[in-house]
C-alpha cells in the first residue's frame, strides 16, 4: 500500500472521530491529540479502527510511535509494507 | 488472601500515618487537623501560606516541591523557595494589573509549571482561583466564566485563539487575559510581566470563610454549578492527604489528575504541598509505557490516579511492568468512579499492593470515604468514612431523610455537614444549594449501601449525570449544544457503559422534518458538538430516532432511553406521553 493511500485512510478515520478539524489547519509534525483535539478515548477508538482497517496488531507499547500524524503514517507504512 | 478481602500485614499497618482507624475516629479530628495548620496572625490564614511559605520559613526552601516532566521528556525542578518566589511574582503581577482580593482568576491551560504558579499566586493575592479543563470547548468555557464572573484568565496563545477570543464580547467582567507563551490582541503577555515583578509579596491574610476556590460541576438540568470553597478548606486538604493518601514530608507523590477537575487541585496542588512532599507533574496524556517509566525513574512513593487509567494499564498487560523496579511505591489510591474489584485484585498481584479506592465529590472538597493504608481492603468497596466524617445511608421521601441502618440496604449516600472543606454554596444558586440538604444530612446524589462491617459500596447515581473517565457530565449541557444545530428537533443524552471509561456519552437525536438521518449529517452533528463542547464533553456516539420518549410535560425520559439501551426493565412509564420511534 502506498503512503498516499495510507494517508487517505488515516485522514478519513480521523474525520469520523474529529469531523470539526480541517486537515488544512493541522500541523502534521505536532502532537496528534492536540492537533485534532482528541482525548485518550478518541485515540483508543482511532487505533482500534486503524488496526481493523489494516488488519494489524497495534499494541500499547507502540503508542509512543503514533504521537504525530506523520509518525503515525510512518508507523502504518512500516507495518503494512 | 482471597478475592473478597486483602489483609494488611502488621508491618504495613504500623508504618501508616494512621495506624488504628477506630482509635483515630474516637479523636476530635478537626481540632487535631487545625493544629497541623500554622495560620496567620489574627486568626487569619491563606492556603498558599500553608502550601509554600511556612515550609520555606521552617528551613525547607531547598527541598524540591514540584518536578515537572514535559511532553518531550524535559524535566524542570522547582524547590519550595523557587515556588515561593514565582508565586510572589504572579501575585505581584495580578496586583499591578489591578486585580484585588476577591477577584476571580481563571486558568485554562495544560499541566505546565505556569498553571501551578498561577493557582498558588492567585491565592496569595487573595483572589479566587477557578481552574478550567483545557479539553473544554468554547460553550462550557463561556458558561463557567460567565457564572463565576471571571475577572482575569491565564491561558496559552493557542487555547486563547481557538476557544476564548470569540467569547470576549460575551464576557463583560473579564478585564485581563494573560498569555503564557505569546501575544494576541487585547491580551497581556505574562513572561515579561513576571520578570519585572518583585519576588517578594506579602501573602494576603484571609478570613477562614473567604472564598478561595471555585470549581464547576455539572447538574442534571440547567447550567453547571459553581461550587464555592473557602480558605479554611486547607485544614481538611492537609489532614485528608495525611490520612487517606498517607502523605508525609519527603514523599515523591504523583497525582495524575488535571487541576481542571477538583482532584487535580485538592490533591494535585494543595494537599501534597501542605504535607511538604515532592510532587510529580506530567504534562503528557496517558501512556502506559511513559507512566511506568515515571513511576520507576522518579521512585514515586505515593500514587493517586483514576479507574480509567488503571483499566488502560491492565490492558497494556503485565509485560509492561516486567523487569521494572517499582519498589519505591508505598501507597496507591484511586478516585473518580468506583474501582472495579478485578482492578484492585490485579493491582495487588502486579504491584504487590492494592489500589485504595476512595470517594468524594466536588462539593465535599476532600476525600470523605476511603480505604486506608492500615485497613484491610475489600475490593470494590470505597472503604469507610474518614475520622471526623459521619456518613450514612438514607431513605429520602417527601417526609424527609431517614437513616437506614440495616446492613446491605440501598439508599442515598449522605454526610453530616460541618467539615472544613465542605462547599459553602453554589454561586448565585441558593435554591439549588438548599436542595442538597435534608434533616441535617448533605445528600450526595449517589446510591450506595453499607455492609455489616461498615464498608460502603457504590451502587449508582440517583440522577441522570454521566460519569465518563472520572468526570461528571451533565446531559443537559450536551443536549443544549445539540439542539442549537439547525437539523435537530430534540435530543436526549445518556451514559452508556464502557469497559475503559466507565461510561461514554451517547446522544439520541430526532431531526426536524426536512432533514434526513444520513452518515454525513451525523458527522456534521458530531463536529458541531465537539466545536462547542470540546472532546471531554461531546458525545462519542450519536443515533437518530424519529421521536424521543417524553413525559406529558414534554420532558425527555433519559431513564427510559437508558433502560432500553441496557436491556433493563422500563420501570414506571405512567408519565410517558409520546414514545420513542
Amino acid at each position: 500500500m502506498t503512503r498516499d493511500s495510507i494517508e487517505q485512510i488515516l485522514t478519513a478515520e480521523l474525520a469520523t472521530i474529529a469531523p470539526d478539524i480541517d486537515m488544512k489547519d493541522v500541523d502534521r509534525s505536532q502532537d496528534l491529540r492536540e492537533e485534532f483535539d482528541i482525548d485518550s478515548i478518541d485515540f483508543l477508538n482511532l487505533v482500534t479502527a486503524l488496526a481493523k482497517r489494516f488488519g494489524l496488531e497495534m499494541p500499547e507499547a507502540d503508542y509512543p510511535q503514533m504521537d504525530t500524524f506523520d509518525h503515525l503514517c510512518d508507523y502504518l507504512v512500516a507495518k503494512t509494507g | 488472601m482471597t478475592k473478597d478481602h486483602i489483609t494488611k500485614p502488621e508491618e504495613i499497618r504500623r508504618q501508616a500515618n494512621m495506624t488504628d482507624y477506630d482509635a483515630a475516629r474516637a479523636e476530635s479530628t478537626w481540632d487535631v487537623a487545625q493544629g497541623l495548620i500554622d495560620g496567620l496572625p489574627g486568626d487569619k490564614l491563606n492556603i498558599a501560606h500553608e502550601a509554600i511559605d511556612r515550609h520555606v520559613a521552617n528551613g525547607h526552601g531547598e527541598q524540591t516541591a514540584l518536578r515537572w516532566i514535559g511532553k518531550d521528556g524535559a524535566r524542570r525542578d522547582f524547590t519550595y523557595a523557587d515556588l515561593q518566589q514565582q508565586t510572589n511574582r504572579f501575585a505581584g503581577v495580578l496586583r499591578a494589573q489591578g486585580l484585588a482580593s476577591g477577584d476571580r482568576v481563571y486558568a485554562l491551560m495544560g499541566r505546565t509549571p505556569d498553571l501551578y504558579i498561577a493557582a498558588l499566586g492567585t491565592l496569595k493575592a487573595g483572589c479566587v482561583f477557578c481552574p478550567l479543563f483545557s479539553a473544554f470547548g468554547p460553550e462550557p468555557i463561556h458558561a463557567r466564566m460567565e457564572i463565576g464572573g471571571a475577572n482575569a484568565l491565564i491561558t496559552t496563545a493557542r487555547l486563547y485563539k481557538r476557544k476564548v477570543a470569540g467569547l470576549r464580547d460575551r464576557l463583560p467582567e473579564l478585564r485581563t487575559v494573560f498569555l503564557t507563551d505569546g501575544e494576541a490582541d487585547g491580551c497581556a503577555t505574562l513572561p515579561p510581566l513576571m520578570q519585572a515583578a518583585p519576588d517578594r509579596f506579602a501573602t494576603e491574610a484571609m478570613d477562614p470563610e473567604d472564598m478561595a476556590l471555585l470549581h464547576f460541576t455539572s447538574g442534571t438540568t440547567g447550567k453547571p454549578k459553581g461550587v464555592v470553597h473557602v480558605h479554611e478548606a486547607v485544614v481538611a486538604h492537609n489532614m485528608t492527604g495525611r490520612i487517606a493518601l498517607d502523605l508525609r514530608p519527603g514523599d515523591i507523590y504523583w497525582c495524575t489528575a488535571d487541576p481542571g477537575w477538583v482532584t487535580g487541585t485538592s490533591y494535585g496542588i494543595i494537599a501534597p504541598l501542605t504535607n511538604r512532599v515532592t510532587m510529580i507533574v506530567d504534562e503528557a496524556e496517558f501512556d502506559a509505557g511513559r507512566w511506568y517509566d515515571i513511576l520507576e525513574r522518579e521512585a514515586v512513593t505515593v500514587w493517586y490516579t483514576a479507574p480509567t487509567a488503571i483499566r488502560m494499564l491492565m490492558k497494556a498487560g503485565a509485560e509492561a511492568v516486567e523487569g521494572r523496579d517499582l519498589s519505591a511505591l508505598r501507597f496507591m489510591a484511586s478516585v473518580g468512579e468506583p474501582l472495579n474489584p478485578e482492578a484492585v485484585v490485579w493491582s495487588n498481584e502486579v504491584f504487590s499492593r492494592p489500589f485504595h479506592d476512595n470517594w468524594w465529590q466536588t462539593e465535599t472538597g476532600g476525600i470523605m470515604i476511603a480505604n486506608y493504608a492500615s485497613m484491610d481492603v475489600k475490593p470494590g468497596s470505597m472503604g469507610k468514612p474518614l475520622p471526623g466524617i459521619d456518613a450514612g445511608i438514607v431513605e429520602v421521601t417527601e417526609a424527609g431523610a431517614t437513616e437506614v441502618t440495616t446492613p446491605g440496604t440501598i439508599g442515598e449516600l449522605a454526610l453530616r455537614p460541618g467539615w472544613p472543606s465542605m462547599m459553602r454554596g453554589y454561586l448565585h444558586e441558593e435554591a439549588r444549594y438548599k436542595k442538597c440538604f435534608r434533616d441535617g444530612w448533605y445528600l450526595s446524589g449517589d446510591l450506595a449501601m453499607r455492609d455489616a462491617e461498615g464498608y460502603f459500596w457504590f451502587v449508582g447515581r440517583a440522577d441522570d449525570l454521566i460519569k465518563s473517565a472520572g468526570h461528571l457530565i451533565g446531559p443537559f449541557e450536551v443536549e443544549s449544544a445539540l439542539i442549537e444545530h439547525e437539523a435537530v428537533a430534540e435530543a436526549g443524552v445518556i451514559g452508556v457503559p464502557d469497559e475503559t471509561a466507565g461510561e461514554l456519552v451517547k446522544a439520541y437525536v430526532a431531526l426536524k422534518p426536512r432533514f434526513e438521518p444520513t452518515e454525513d449529517l451525523k458527522l456534521d452533528l458530531l463536529g458541531h458538538a465537539r466545536k462547542r463542547l470540546g472532546p471531554a464533553v461531546a458525545p462519542k456516539d450519536i443515533v437518530f430516532r424519529k421521536n424521543l420518549p417524553k413525559t406529558r410535560s414534554g420532558k425527555i425520559m433519559r431513564r427510559l432511553l437508558k433502560a432500553r439501551e441496557l436491556g433493563l426493565p422500563e420501570g414506571d412509564i405512567s408519565t410517558l406521553e409520546s414514545d420513542e420511534q
